[in-house]
């Protein structure tokens, strides 16, 4: 474990990427099997739910490792407020990998639905059936993913600040990490900025 | 250097379209632009529209309804077309529901209407099937535009309880397979009891059985008990709960059972429209026979708080391509997250007994 690594682990990164796919898959798939009763709903379905049990299962592995091979410090000269802000957003991110499909499970479950993951696959309920709570948490599906998009988009959006016009290393801390340079180098690294001379 | 050099500025540009591009897409993928799509709240309303105002806390469609359990016995037979373990040898709990179309759920019985049984059944290993269906052949729609355009000029006049003629004249004529349909329920048995009608599976299904070989089949739960019709002329002289009193003082004698018949697809008939009815002989195995021994009002019975979504099915049975099946899934799902919203609220049936009760 090296904290002082200006990038995120590599299975870090790697897991990142892939949630990435399956989010941004999730996400369009979910708003699209609410618009129709065409046949594509029932597609969807199919898609929409080993692709959410694929995420809780992927984030399960993600907290421990984030949390036992941290994230590399944020550039010194970012404000404090955007540090936190930075953090906040990266806990939210978290909560709602985590929330989403727990949700989707105890909505089934207290719809009185047999949570099938797939053909062969069911899974136990984790609530009671109650009608009621599966209102709520039905309402709770919808409003949470839209509100985890416009998220993912200020995240994103933040990202390409730093990769794009800051060039502060942050983004590529999570793409194809730093080159390896020797221990001499200043504490800022300005890799991204222009292709530096030699050091 | 300038602080917002030309190339910061095409910096957040491109961001910005970035972002744009993602909303767009994410917009059209979820409707609210681009063509207009029919979703599971088009079907809803327009049951609502029929009906004259939404019915809060009851499902849309066949809102008057009585549960019920029992069992299913497999006798091994439908092995022969799904590998689904209901149709192995064993005997397998089943909840349901028997109902009548439409939207109100105080509606008397004696309406020329679907009579409607609808299942849950579940085997020890966790297969799970639903099953809803009516005692026609056939259905008076294929797809779920049309649907809606039956729901919508089907509505009833409030001055004459019948459809307006204006309305229903150039529907019926862009819709020969409603005219169809309802040509055929003039002429058709109108069952006198929810015990002697033959129950059919409305749409065609996709069986694989173990060797992988993939059979489109409908089904039909034929009754033991022999069919005698009401008198359709005098229908509306029928007190409001006849049907159900009778199903409740019928299964207080002695249980009723049905055939489950699996019906296999000759080439040829038609497997995605439940307009059009297999005619001529068929393949047919009795899978099992399906025994109620117990009616319950919603109130206390475990129907009510189901959604029985012929779409939940075990493995070795699969949707066909009839696209009235991702309809009926869709449409069933919204009306089950209103009537979850709204909350429950008393049945026909369970207002009888109350009243009885307080005598």
């Amino acid at each position: 474990m090296n904290r002082r690594s200006p990038d995120f682990h590599p299975a870090l990164r790697l897991i990142h990427w892939l949630m990435v796919a399956l989010v941004f898959t999730m996400l369009f798939v979910g708003v699209g099997m609410v618009s129709t009763a065409g046949p594509a709903y029932v597609s969807l379905l199919a898609l929409h739910r080993p692709i959410g049990i694929a995420i809780l299962a992927l984030v399960l592995v993600r907290l421990p490792l984030r949390l036992a091979t941290g994230a590399p410090p944020l550039p010194d000269d970012l404000p404090t407020m955007q540090k936190r802000i930075a953090w906040g957003s990266h806990v939210l991110l978290y909560l709602t990998l985590f929330a989403m499909p727990l949700i989707g499970w105890g909505m089934l479950s207290a719809g009185g639905y047999p949570v099938q993951v797939t053909k062969g696959f069911t899974l136990p309920p984790i609530l009671p059936h109650d009608l009621r709570l599966y209102a709520v948490l039905r309402e709770a599906h919808t409003v949470i993913a839209l509100l985890f998009f416009a998220l993912i988009l200020a995240h994103l959006a933040a990202a390409l600040m730093h990769g794009l016009i800051r060039r502060d290393g942050v983004f590529r801390s999570m793409t194809t990490g730093h080159r390896r340079v020797p221990a001499t180098t200043s504490e800022h690294d300005h890799s991204e900025d222009t292709v530096r001379p030699l050091a | 250097m300038p602080p917002f050099s030309r190339a910061k500025a095409s910096a957040f540009a491109v961001i910005g379209a970035i972002v744009l591009l993602l909303v767009g897409a994410f917009a059209w993928a979820a409707g609210w632009i681009g063509p207009r799509r029919i979703n599971g709240g088009d079907v809803t309303a327009a049951l609502e529209y029929n009906t004259g105002k939404p019915e809060h806390g009851y499902r849309r469609a066949h809102s008057k309804g009585i549960c019920f359990s029992g069992s299913f016995a497999g006798n091994g037979a439908g092995s022969a077309l799904s590998t689904a373990s209901a149709f192995k040898s064993g005997r397998y709990p089943v909840i349901g529901r028997f109902s009548l179309a439409g939207g109100n759920p105080l509606a008397g019985d004696g309406r020329n209407v679907f009579h409607s049984m609808a299942l849950i059944l579940k085997t020890p290993d966790g297969q799970e099937w639903r099953l809803a269906m009516d005692h026609t052949p056939i259905f008076p729609v294929a797809d779920v535009a049309s649907f809606i355009a039956l729901q919508r000029a089907t509505k009833p006049d409030p001055k004459t309880g019948k459809p307006d003629p204006a309305v229903m004249k150039p529907f019926l004529a862009a819709h020969p397979e409603v005219k169809a349909f309802q040509a055929f329920m003039m002429k058709a048995v109108l069952p006198n009891s929810f015990a002697n009608a033959t129950y059919y599976s409305i749409n065609a299904f996709r069986f694989t059985d173990a060797g992988g070989t993939t059979r489109i089949v409908r089904w039909q739960f034929e009754p033991e008990a022999p069919l005698v019709g009401l008198d359709k002329k005098h229908l509306e002289a029928m007190p409001r709960d006849a049907l159900f009193n009778e199903i409740i003082a019928r299964t207080a004698k002695g249980p009723s059972r049905w055939h489950l018949k699996l019906l296999v697809a000759n080439p040829g008939d038609v497997t995605d429209k439940a307009t059009v009815a297999w005619t001529g002989p068929h393949r047919t195995i009795d899978a099992g026979t399906l025994t109620i021994d117990a009616v319950q009002p919603e109130e206390t019975g475990a129907c009510r708080d189901m959604n029985f979504d012929p779409t939940i099915l075990p493995p070795g049975i699969a949707v066909s391509d009839d696209p009235l099946l991702a309809a009926r899934s869709k449409a069933y799902s919204s009306s089950f997250t209103r009537r979850a919203i709204e909350g429950s609220h008393s049945s026909a049936v369970g207002e009888d007994l109350a009243k009885e009760h307080a005598r």
